[in-house]
This record gives C-alpha cells, structure tokens and sequence, in this order.
C-alpha cells in the first residue's frame, strides 16, 4: 500500500508498505477513504516530539470502510466508520471512566517505558504519533491496522459524506472537549488562543454551549475570517495589546475561561516566547508557552484554563503565581474521544454544528507531502487539508475555506458562503 | 514437600544506620574493579562505565541474574543509596514509615535482595489466582520466560531465556499456597539459579478489581562477579518486570497483548499465544 511515510525533520514522502494484517484478535483493517493532516501532525514534521523514527506511517484522523476483522472484533466488512485517534481498550479502569486517551493497555509495554520516565505514568497508544504512544503506523495511507475495533470505530450513516464526518476522529471532538472542560455557562465570555481547526472548533463548540461571547486570538487574517464566520469576535495579536484588549472587552473583569488552541510551538515575541524557541532549537526538549503564559494572565480570577494545545517536554517561567493566588483551574489531556463522538455525530446529522467550513484543500494522498508544507508554511490560506488515497495524483479541489472560493464574499459575523467544491487546477 | 522460608516478606523495612551495604566489597579477594564502581556509584558517575558496555551485553547479564525478569528486580535493590545519602540518613534517626519494604532505598533482607512491584487489573480475584496458579501461563506474559512444563503436581519445569541464545533451566517448586491469596515457589537445588517468588492477590478498594503484588527473592547466582553485573546493569531487569506486569493487565482485561505490528508474521511470542489460545478455544480470565 501507499503510505505518508516519516523520513526526518521537514521531509515526509509518500512510500511503499506492505498492506496491514490482522495481528491481534480485536484488530479490524480499515481501508481508508478520506484522511486530514493535523496540527499534531504538525509537531512530528517541525521535529519537536521525540521518538518519531524514519519509516513511520503518519496520520490518525482517518475513515473508511472496514475490508477484515479479527475473531473478536464486533465491526462487519464493509461497514463505514470513523476512527478515533485514540486507541483504547474499553476494560481498564480509564476506560471504564471514559478517559480513553488514559488507556492502560494500548500502549505496548516496550513502548511505556519512555513516557512513564519522562511523565511518571505512561501515555497510552495514539494512531500515527510517536513511539512514545506506541509507534502505530497511522491512517495518512490506503488501509490501517485499528486495535481494538470493537471499542473504538464509530459507524456512521451513508447519507453523509466523509467530510461531514471525518472531524469526529480528532480535531472537532477536541474543539468540543476544550469547550466542555472551560465550562460554558451563562453570560460567560470565552477566548481561543489559535484559530487553526482546533481553535476554531473550540470556538464553535463554545457558541454552541451558549457562551455570551466568544473571542479568537491568532494573527492569520483568513483564519480569522473563519473564526468570525463561525460567529466569534476575533483579535489579531500584532495589531492590538492583547491583555489589555481582553479586559476591555469583559468590562474589565477579564474572560470566564480561556483555551489554548495553540500549544508548544506559538508564535511571536511576547511572554518570553524567543527565549523558549531558542531552547527548543538546541533540542532541550522545551516547549513553547507563550499562549499559555498570557492566557493564564488573561483570565479572571477564579477562572478556567483549558488546554487542547499539545506540549511534549517542559517549560519555564510558567506563572505559577498567577496560577494559584487567581484560584485558577487548569484542564488539559489529549482528547477523549469516544466519550463525545456520538453526541457530535447527532448534532452534525441535526444540522447544529458546520464540520466543512474550514476545509481548504483535498488532494490526493500521493501530494501529501505538498499538503504538509503549505500546511505548515502557508497557514492563513492552508487551513485544512484533506487526504483522498484514491484519488490519481496532482488531483485537487478547493473547500469551502479556500480563498480563491470564497474572493467577494463579505465575511459579517454569523454569514455562511454557500457551496463547496469549486476545481482549481493543481 | 519444602517449607515456605519466605519470611522476608514479613521482616520490618532496615533501620538506619544500616549495616556495611556491600558485604562483598570488604571481601578481600574482590576485585578492583568493583570498587572503581563503588566509586562511581558514590559520585552518580556510574553511567560512565555502563556506557562502554553494550546494550545486548547489558541485557544478556541481567537475564542470567534472574529467573525471569522480576528476578532482575532484586538486582535493581543491591545497588542502594548513595554514599552520601547513607551518611545523611546515619545522622538522623528515622521514623520507619507505612512504604512497603521493597521500596526502600536499602533493601537487603538477610541474604536475600527483595523486589516487587503490583500492578491493579480489573478481573476478580480468584480468576487471576487460577491464571497465575498454572503456571504455564507465565511465558504467555514474561518475556524471558520461554516455557513452563508441569513435571508433577505443584513442580514446573522453566526455560529461562540466557544470554547469547542459551537457556537455562530451573525447577520450581509451590511450597506454599493460600487458594485465592497467595501463591509461593521456590527453586530447587538441582537448578542453576537460586530463587524464590510469591505472588499475592487481593482485592482493590471500591471495587477495581484486583491487585496483585509479585515478590521475588533471590540470592545472588555467581558470588562477586554476579553482584558486580548486578550493580552495573540493575536497570534493565527492572524494566522488565514492570513491562511483564503490564502484559498480564493487558492480557487479563483485554484477552490480548498491545503490539504495533501491523504484520501478522511479526507479531512476537505474547501475540501467537494468545492467536493458539483461541484457536485451541481457551478463553484468558
Ligand atoms: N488535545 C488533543 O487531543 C489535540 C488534538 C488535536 C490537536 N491538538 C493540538 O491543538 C493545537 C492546534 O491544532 P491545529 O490543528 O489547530 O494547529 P494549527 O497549527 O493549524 O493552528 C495553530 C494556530 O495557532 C496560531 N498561533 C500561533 N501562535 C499564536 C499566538 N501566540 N497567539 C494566538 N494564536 C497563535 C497559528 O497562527 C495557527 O493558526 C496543536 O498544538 C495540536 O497539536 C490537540
Ligand atoms: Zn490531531
Ligand atoms: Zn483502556
């Protein structure tokens, strides 16, 4: 099979594997129909996670049709499922608690000893992400191995398209978890720091809650476009003074809850952020904190901090001091998806929530490589990018996010361009 | 049948000061190599020396140690504090506190280097003891384990996995066992190493299942030279134990062992058990 394959920093090629095999009773082959690139995926390309070795297969939002299932799996050939990024075994005491990113037993045990040393608990086994999280060969391919088949794969109904449904694997369950961990009650203000998928579904889901206001943070002019489409006010970071920004906006009391949407790589100069890159670049395994460093002043006091956004090593000048005499609360984690995928598949099927509007561009698989870097590079038109391994390569299409769709479209809050799908020749 | 000596479980954790921790190191025909260690240990250098050894070395060594991997967790407890610290400690006198003696920076007990580890798993208990009980089932979990044959009621016959593709052989025999509770074994003098273990069962608060705590006891197999590979590569057995208790959870909750391969033929021993297993029809827990 085909395979978006890892061969080092800022260098992904698409390469030759050997079609997966059932290995494990529970296991299930999925032949992939659509597939996106992630901002995790993102953290892989930059080389800032460890242990993401030459020949990795990338990719863990990923869907499609079920083609061979172990003995023990529940799935039937043929059916259609979405595939959480998360890989969980349903029995353990996590499970059992619906925090399937904490799984126990998904991770192979060789695989623990890295996380469980530099975290004190280890990580349990992500699609495509490291062999900190087990080195599963990922779903950015024509078919993948799914552990666990009988926990995790989701059916979804035939009457919606891929793209409709294909979020549920990550991005918008994370959006939505980010939401639910800030709490959204009445009259409650809510800002996201990055206006990338994460951040604009957070943003999103927030609206949908029923926050009385929602605020996007990011610098891109077009992803804030998006932002505002959604029906989120919008800041960008290098025209206005953020902190002070907040708080007028908030009648002085700054937000009820703030999300980082943007985690260890974040932009800029502020918040000691140059100092941090530089320890990142000399691979001391810092992270980037300067989102979280302002969100963390930013909210009020007795606030809620969430974090979406994925850090991998550690970090200093983390206000501390901010944290515990403002009473904050702080909730991170990894998504947990099989806790709300159900819920979100019948809010899309009800109409209440937009799952394509920030798709850019859909290629073929065999451009992935193209897809990461203006992924990477080309972030305020590339804003999400999706991965057909059926399609013949150079074929492309713009989403309803792409700007050359969308040129004359007034962007007034709440507006929603009709019509997807335009062809733009690659 | 032989008596169950494991009241080492029972000893109290070892008081400070503690009697001279290496009783090998004022053995006058040891080597000068191993005091350079000693050194080494003192100063938190002792990566240094292990550098210029290789890995396949290190694991090779750690194996012949111990009968299986939780063995080599014994290993791990001869290397103790560090010579400051137990000059610290020997000032003030301490409070003995409510830690399981295993976890002591010191954990000698008599001739006997002591290590454990628990793990809770989410099966009843009286199934797990069952599991643990036969002891075939163990090479379906422990990775130096390579097989275990019943040779008669209560005696098993183990391949241990050695170093350079060798294996060695030890009988074990139960010598004590508490149906649903415990289970004690002990190797028998025709073995080539000296060992003992228990395995104890109980069940986890608020209704989590099990916890199950493997002990295991040893006397240290090849006199000086054995301690001094022990110091040097106690890491490694250490590792392991942890990853075989991880297997059995993953085995017991979840009727298979977590592995990336996505080719069936490269799934290691744990996946091909569990593939026999049900083609032979036999369920896990
Ligand atoms: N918790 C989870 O399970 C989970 C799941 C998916 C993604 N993530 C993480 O969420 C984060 C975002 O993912 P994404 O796909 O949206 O990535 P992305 O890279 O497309 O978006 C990040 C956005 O943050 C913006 N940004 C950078 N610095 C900023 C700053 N100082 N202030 C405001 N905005 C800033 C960027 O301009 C960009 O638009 C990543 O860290 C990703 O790893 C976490
Ligand atoms: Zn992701
Ligand atoms: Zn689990």
């Amino acid at each position: 099979m085909r395979a978006l394959t890892y061969h080092g920093k800022h260098d992904v090629r698409v390469d030759t594997h050997p079609d997966p095999q059932i290995v494990n009773p529970r296991d299930a082959i999925i032949e992939i129909t659509s597939t996106a690139i992630c901002g995790s995926d993102l953290h892989l390309y930059d080389g800032v996670i460890p242990a993401v070795l030459k020949g990795d297969i990338l990719g863990h939002e990923f869907m499609g049709r079920v083609v061979e299932v172990g003995p023990s799996s529940t799935l039937q050939v043929g059916q259609r499922v979405i595939v959480p990024f998360t890989i969980s075994c349903g029995q353990c005491f996590h499970c059992r608690n619906q925090e399937f990113s904490h799984c126990d037993n998904s991770n192979p045990a060789e695989k623990q000893d890295m996380s469980e040393s530099l975290y004190g608990h280890p990580m349990s086994g992500l699609f495509g992400y490291s062999h900190m999280t087990g080195g599963y060969p990922g779903g950015q391919a024509e078919y993948v191995r799914v552990p666990f088949s009988d926990v995790g794969p989701l059916v979804v109904p035939d009457h919606l398209e891929d793209e409709k449904v294909l979020f549920l694997t990550d991005i918008l369950s994370t959006g939505w978890m980010a939401a639910d961990q800030a709490t959204v009650e009445p009259g409650d203000t809510i800002v996201v720091w990055g206006a990338g998928p994460v951040g604009l579904f957070a943003a999103q889901s927030a609206v949908v809650m029923g926050a009385e206001q929602v605020i996007s943070i990011d610098h891109h002019p077009h992803r804030l476009e998006l932002a505002r489409q959604i029906g989120a006010k919008v800041i960008d970071y290098t025209q206005t003074n953020v902190l002070e920004a907040l708080l007028e906006m908030t009648g002085g009391q700054g937000p009820d809850a703030v999300i980082d949407a943007v985690g260890m790589e974040s932009h800029g100069f502020e918040n000691f952020n140059p100092i941090d890159t530089l320890k990142q670049k000399v691979g001391m395994g810092a992270d980037r904190i300067g989102v979280l460093r302002q969100a963390i002043l930013a909210v009020r006091k007795g606030g809620r901090v969430s974090v979406p956004g994925v850090y991998g090593g550690f970090s200093d000048k983390f206000p501390t001091g901010a944290l515990m005499e403002k009473g904050l609360t702080l909730r991170t984690g990894q998504t947990h998806v099989q806790r709300y995928y159900r819920d979100l598949l019948k809010r899309i099927e009800e109409g209440q929530i937009d799952t394509t509007f920030l798709i850019s561009h859909t290629m073929s698989l065999e451009d992935a490589a193209q897809g990461y870097k203006n992924f990477a590079y080309n972030q305020n038109e590339w804003t999400k990018v999706v991965l057909k391994p059926k399609w013949a390569k150079g074929r492309q299409e713009a989403g309803r996010a792409n700007i050359a769709n969308r040129a004359g479209l007034s962007s007034a809050p709440g507006s929603v361009p009709a019509g997807s799908g335009a062809v733009v020749d690659a | 049948m032989d008596q169950d000596r494991s009241d080492w479980l029972h000893q109290p954790r070892p008081t400070w000061p503690p009697e001279s921790r290496d009783p090998i190191s004022s053995d006058p025909g040891f080597s000068a190599v191993n005091r350079r260690i000693d050194e080494h240990l003192s100063q938190g250098r002792v990566s240094r020396l292990t550098d210029q050894l290789t890995e396949h070395k290190a694991v090779a060594a750690a194996t012949v140690l111990g009968l299986g991997a939780l063995a080599g967790l014994a290993a791990y407890s001869l290397m103790g504090p560090s010579q400051p610290q137990v000059q610290r400690h020997a000032e003030i006198p301490r409070l003995p506190d409510d830690a399981p003696g295993r976890t002591a920076k010191q954990a000698r007990f008599g001739d006997y280097a002591v290590a454990g580890r628990s793990v809770t798993i989410d099966r009843p208990r009286q199934a797990i003891f069952e599991f643990w009980r036969d002891f075939r089932n163990l090479s379906k979990f422990m990775e130096n384990i390579e097989d275990v044959r019943e040779v008669s009621p209560g005696v098993t016959a183990w391949t241990i996995r050695a170093p350079l593709g060798m294996t060695m052989q030890v009988t074990s025999r139960i010598v004590n066992e508490k149906p649903g509770e415990q289970i004690a074994w002990r190797s028998t003098e025709d073995s080539q190493i000296e060992t003992e273990g228990k395995v104890s069962f109980r069940d986890a608060p608020g209704g989590r299942g099990t916890i199950v705590e493997a002990h295991v006891a040893y006397r240290p197999p090849m006199g000086a030279l054995g301690q001094m590979v022990a110091k040097v590569f106690s890491a490694e057995p250490s590792i392991q134990s942890r990853r075989d208790l991880k297997r059995l959870k993953m085995l017991l909750e979840t009727g298979e062992i977590a592995t990336n391969k996505n080719q069936r033929g490269e799934g290691g021993k744990f996946q091909k058990a569990v593939e026999r297993d049900i083609q032979n029809n036999i369920a896990a827990v």
